[in-house]
């Protein structure tokens, strides 16, 4: 199979076929990571910009080494350092990027729909590494990558998803993926972090976190994000621990084997206490491993694979 | 200088619908005869406009719109926005006062005025704030506006927020006989929201404005014409709630009317695609639901009016991340073609359609408008059969900013004319 897609903006616009060879691909790239010299040259002579307008450690650092392990040129630009400060808009800015030619575009922007409006007038490859509270589809395909490694399958298990579902781009992008891949999502949090209409995702909403977590396959804790207090969303993190946190006795109404994950950064005796976030069923460390993977598959994939096999 | 208008339907409804000739003398209506009634006076200085097979109806008055001057030009200036509202079948419009600077004072309307009297194209009616810069915490020389010219006040673009300074502007303007337009939204609930909360902002990740946020001003300020006894007209209505509560109002006796704009009976939320910023506005499109019930508003006398809206934004302004870019489109040489849409719907008929676009506004503002002897030659001619496509790049108005690009329309207005004289003749090739 052919990869044709010129962007990875999100989760909706792919296809279970494309879901599986990305995954498939990026398990092939997961050996590199593990070799002494951790470096191939597919993508030698590429150049690859890491256009962030949000701050982020953890995933700029993963598309810039899983750049690196390919050999290619990357270059980040951040908000501070850029025209964005001085008033520029948006497309002005992509479009000066554009002009210096590099074959892919990775960005994340606070806006919803910023890489989609980026897609549509640059003729490189965007990757999409969040954008608003819209999507995040590396980090749903590395969830996914990671699960299947250790199930085996997507399809069939029940994953439960807790926290800030509105206020989540990965959540989005998870529930959209798992679901297409034949998965069982359930979500819960407080009335406040559950989106209307959010079910047409591809989700069912639990009334309680216990009937989220029973018999999970996989629990996937969100963050909750302290900065979003002004939005009312609830009382104190106290209340939303012996709520909504993950603790073992919730973790006990699942399957034996339930894995536990967590997008990360972790509050550890919030969203989920600290015994559940390094007991041996979390892959929370495995995410993190997976994702420059995963980063390496798409890069290879939009401007190294078979996308361009014709004129390679 | 005479007009004759002959061959029309002459349709002013609950007054007269039938095959007349009008004749313009001057500034004013002359005459309302039958097609055989002889032309009195002299033939010689008489301009015959054929116009079989087109419907004549009173002018028609768009009570909302943004025509950005003073201190938007580059938006859309009094004249180019008189000009595109002319083309649009309307003879007159109220211009909303959120301009720089806001029109909360008199030396404002009267520049407006002054503006308006220059250019070639629909009446102005400005309209006042209510607060001083529409800042929403002292109320405006409503009375010195009045004396300068304006009809109505508003703030719209933001609600008074305070009860308190809403039911003092009420009952201020009250004794000045004009109505208080009401731009209803809860700031709060709005929060950052950009486009309707339902499925389709879900899944766009785009955060929602709840029906709540329009319906709980709409409640508040229902409670406090009750109090006043004060006229209260309700600004673009966009969602079921609020209809109903202004219908249970009406019923009860309170002096509330509103309006409802053509995007909200034509298009949903879920139209809302890729992030498109031409399909952003405020209040947002809804759902199918509320659509329906806009409909059903129209349909049972709950909405009175449609209004455009029109708000005209440069292309910089749109093409940018959904919720950066701005609010509004514009509405004047559209509406009267989606409007139509409610009638080959069969919905409304055209004579229902009519009351709401020119009827029901003038008695809004105090204006009698029927076709008689004496009363102003402001008069719209429909051609009902015209098929068309709406094209942005014909517009007159400055913007482009519309959601209705390459929608096949029937119906348009042919011609317009404001105080005896054409301001738009559409050329025929």
């Amino acid at each position: 199979m052919r990869f044709t897609k010129k962007d990875i903006l999100d989760i909706h616009s792919l296809d279970p076929e494309e879901i599986t060879l990305i995954l498939d691909t990026a398990m092939g790239m997961k050996e590199i990571s593990q070799r002494p010299v951790k470096k191939v040259p597919t993508l030698r002579g590429k150049t690859i910009v890491l256009f962030f307008q949000e701050p982020s450690t953890r995933t700029k650092l993963s598309f810039e080494i899983a750049a690196k392990r390919l050999s290619a040129d990357s270059v980040a630009i951040a908000k501070a350092g850029s025209s964005m400060t001085k008033g520029e808009t948006l497309i002005d800015t992509v479009k000066n990027l554009e002009a210096m030619r590099p074959d892919v575009i990775v960005m994340r922007h606070g806006s919803s729909g910023a890489a989609y409006l980026v897609a549509n007038r640059v003729d490189c490859s965007v990757i999409n590494a969040g954008d608003g509270i819209h999507a995040h589809p590396s980090q749903a395909l590395l969830d996914m990558m990671s699960v299947r490694e250790k199930k085996g399958h997507l399809s069939g298990l029940k994953l439960a998803m807790i926290g800030d579902i509105a206020h989540s781009r990965v959540a989005r992008s998870d529930i959209a993926g798992f679901s297409k891949m034949g998965a069982q999502v359930w979500v819960c949090a407080p009335r406040t972090m559950i989106p209307a209409g959010i079910e047409a995702l591809g989700c069912t909403v639990a009334l309680t976190m216990e009937a989220c977590v029973a018999d999970a396959d996989v629990i996937m804790m969100l963050r909750i994000q302290k900065e979003r207090m002004n939005d009312i969303l609830f009382s104190t993190e106290r209340e939303y621990a012996g709520w909504f946190g993950l603790n073992r006795d919730r973790v006990a109404l699942a399957k034996k084997d339930v894995t536990i994950m967590h997008p990360g950064p972790m509050n550890r005796g919030v969203e989920i206490s600290s015994d559940v976030a390094d007991a041996g069923y979390s892959i929370i460390l495995d995410q993190v491993t997976n994702g420059v993977a995963l980063r390496m598959a798409l890069y290879y994939l939009v401007a190294g694979g078979s996308r361009h096999a014709d004129t390679d | 200088m005479r007009t004759l208008i002959k061959g029309a339907r002459v349709l002013d409804p609950g007054k007269l619908d039938g095959n007349k000739t009008v004749l313009i003398s001057g500034q004013t209506i002359e005459a309302v005869l039958d097609p055989s009634d002889p032309v009195p006076g002299n033939a010689a200085d008489l301009r015959v406009v054929d116009a079989d097979g087109l419907v004549l109806v009173p002018g028609l008055m768009d009570i909302h719109v943004h025509l950005r001057e003073p201190g938007h030009e580059y938006k859309e200036t009094i004249a180019t926005g008189a000009a595109a509202a002319a083309r649009g079948g309307f003879t007159a419009v109220c211009a909303m006062p959120n301009t720089v600077p806001v029109n909360d004072n008199a030396q404002v309307t009267r520049f407006i005025l002054e503006k308006a009297g220059a250019a070639k194209g629909a009446r102005v009616y400005p309209v006042g704030a209510v607060t001083r810069g529409s800042a929403g915490t002292q109320l405006a020389e409503i009375r010195d506006m009045r004396l300068a010219g304006v009809v109505a006040v508003s703030d719209d673009g933001r609600p008074v927020e305070n009860a308190q300074l809403m039911r003092r502007a009420l009952e201020y303007c009250d004794g000045l006989f004009i109505p208080v337009f009401v731009h209803a939204e809860d700031l709060s609930l709005v929060n950052d929201g950009a486009m309707n909360e339902g499925p389709a902002a879900t899944f766009h990740g785009i955060p929602g404005i709840p029906n709540a946020a329009e319906a709980v001003m709409v409640a508040r300020d229902i409670l406090l014409s009750r109090l006043t006894g004060a006229h209260v007209h309700f600004c673009h209505i966009s969602c079921e709630e609020s209809i109903d509560l202004i219908r249970n109002a009406k019923q009860q006796g309170v002096r509330v009317t509103c309006e409802t704009a053509p995007h909200y009976f034509t298009l949903i939320d879920e139209d809302v695609k890729g992030y498109d910023t031409r399909f952003k506005m405020n209040p947002p499109l809804r759902s199918k639901k509320d659509r329906q019930a806009v409909i059903q508003g129209l349909v049972d006398g709950t909405i009175d009016v449609i209004a455009s809206d029109h708000a005209p934004h440069s292309k910089e302004e749109k093409d940018l991340e959904f919720d950066r870019a701005a609010f509004g489109i514009v509405g004047l040489e559209t509406a009267l073609p989606l409007s139509l849409k409610l009638v080959q719907d069969k919905h409304v008929t055209l004579e229902n359609l009519i009351m709401k676009m020119a009827k029901h506004p003038a008695r809004i503002l105090g204006i009698n408008n029927d076709i008689i002897p004496g009363n102003p030659a402001d008069l719209t001619l429909i051609d009902l059969e015209d098929k068309g496509v709406i094209d942005p790049d014909r517009f007159v108005s400055k913007s482009r900013n519309t959601p209705f690009t390459g929608m096949a329309v029937q119906g348009t207005a042919v011609a317009t004319m404001v105080n005896g004289a054409f301001v738009f003749e559409r050329r025929h090739a």
